[in-house]
């Protein structure tokens, strides 16, 4: 088979699948290449699912409520696969006073954006979820935020991608890469090289070494958190919880388990999974610890699994989605800090408008990759 | 691996209604079709469809999992890689797992 098309995509994730299948649904020809043996082997299979609005950044907020407005409420339907929506809203909570001011702050900033988000007290939040504990003193509360199953999406957006004909190769380990009469045009793999009128860059953290091979770098660093999954448990509440510090977050999933996402604080240095994606035995029991705090009821919930996964975190945590005019032909989309799960769907169709049409819908100036400059 | 390899349709067999994976109730027939929909790997397989997910974490139901995705895909079982196996090795209480931390 021929190692041409008109779009290579590098990165089997949620981003790459997403943009395959919009760019295929639009009849362009995709190869995805991916790293792993397995689709949505990165932080696609290993986030917390969350898909909120709130405590985004400005930058990148309108695509978060692009996709909450016209996106994900009709997925399931549309990719003919249930991904597990829920619209249900996030309750973001706090302990503290100081957690106040900072919820209080987020609030502003989504509010200026026309966002539907508001402080409620200690009160409102009991009566919106009876099963968050007493010490919990207020919130942050957007309603139309929510959750969904990230690796049912993941796949969901592969198994219609693929069927329109996008070609798929795992295992396949991007090495460079290559320009033809000054523009990116080849991929080269370790067992051989593609070649595209078009390269969307979105694996995750190893893009940046990948751009590096044109003369690209985008400021970003390898971070690492877990997450943990109960048995099935009987139906307690819909909202998706976070909290003002971020330790923790997660929700219930439609399967009845809880998904909870957190970290121990010493990943950096942590010899269990110091550099390596490996869960680290103080991790787990950590993320218990702060559950048990916020939600009481589900200390006797039995925790059957724990995972690990890299965030690609972006100097200034927002992601980068851009074109790179000195490489033309190249489109990056990386850097997305942890939070491009919620995003995705608008992040895919935003990045086939970029390749079929020359520009995005949505203004994403703010997410360039020439964003980043020294302090002074 | 190309994923654009044919390997043939979906033919409808007579146990495809057969349990395999008891914990989350998925049939053979579930497993069958998920190889045709793109899942050619243990892990994507579980992914999709929950096999292994549940109490049991796969102890029960991996080597059957696996032979019929191996059969789907005309190849042998051994190629198969087999999924991640994680912690904690049987299913612990919240209370306990989070009780480590002794009080100074």
């Amino acid at each position: 088979m021929a190692n041409t098309a008109e779009t290579i995509i590098i990165g089997g994730g949620v981003i790459g699948c997403a943009a395959a299948y919009y760019l295929a649904k639009r009849g362009m020809s995709v190869i995805v290449l991916e790293k792993s043996d397995n689709i949505g082997s990165g932080g696609s299979s290993r986030n917390g699912g969350g898909v909120r609005q709130s405590g985004r950044d400005k930058r990148e907020l309108p695509l978060a409520m692009y996709a909450i407005e016209h996106i994900w409420p009709t997925l399931s339907e549309e990719l003919g696969m249930d991904v597990e929506y829920v619209k249900k809203g996030n309750l973001r909570l706090g302990k503290t006073e100081k957690h106040l001011e900072i919820l209080s702050h987020l609030a502003e900033v989504g509010r200026s954006c026309g966002l539907d988000m508001r402080m409620i007290d200690g009160k409102e939040v009991r009566e919106l979820n009876p099963y968050l504990s007493e010490e919990v003193i207020g919130a942050s509360w957007c309603p139309t935020d929510g959750h969904a199953n990230p690796l049912r999406t993941t796949l969901a957006f592969y198994v219609r991608a693929r069927a329109l004909g996008v070609r798929f190769i795992t295992g396949e380990e991007v090495v460079a890469l290559r320009k033809v009469k000054g523009k990116a045009r080849e991929v080269v793999t370790k067992d051989g090289v593609f070649e595209g009128e078009h390269i969307l860059l979105a694996a995750g953290y190893e893009s940046r070494a990948i751009a590096n091979t044109v003369g690209v770098d985008i400021p970003m660093s390898k971070k690492l958190l877990e997450a943990l999954v109960t048995e099935a448990e009987p139906e307690l509440f819909p909202q998706m919880l976070g909290t003002a510090e971020a330790d923790f977050y997660g929700h219930q999933t439609k399967h009845g388990s809880f998904v909870f996402g957190g970290s121990s604080g010493m990943e950096g240095v942590n010899l269990d999974n110091h550099g390596r994606l490996a869960t680290s035995s103080i991790t787990a029991p950590c993320i218990c610890r702060g559950i048990m705090k916020y939600v009481p009821k589900l200390s006797d919930a039995k925790i059957v699994r724990t995972w690990a996964g890299w965030e690609d975190q972006s100097v200034d945590g927002v992601p980068v989605i851009s074109f790179v005019p000195e490489v033309p032909g190249l489109v990056l989309a990386c850097g997305f800090s942890g939070h491009g799960f919620g995003i995705s769907p608008a992040v895919g169709l935003m990045l086939s408008e970029m390749i079929l049409d020359g520009a995005p819908s949505l203004d994403l100036s703010a997410l360039r990759y020439d964003r980043f400059c020294a302090k002074i | 691996m190309d994923r654009s390899r044919d390997i043939g349709p979906f033919v409808p067999g007579p146990d495809d209604d057969l349990l395999i994976c008891r914990c989350e109730e998925v049939t053979k027939g579930e497993i069958r079709r998920a190889v045709h929909a793109g899942m050619w790997t243990m892990t994507e397989i579980r992914r999709f469809l929950r096999v292994g997910m549940g109490l049991c974490q796969g102890q029960s139901c991996t080597k059957l999992v696996k032979g019929i995705v191996a059969r789907e895909l005309g190849v042998s079982p051994a190629t198969l890689d087999p999924e991640t196996s994680r912690a904690p090795m049987r299913p612990t209480e919240m209370h306990v797992l989070g009780d480590e931390k002794k009080e100074a």
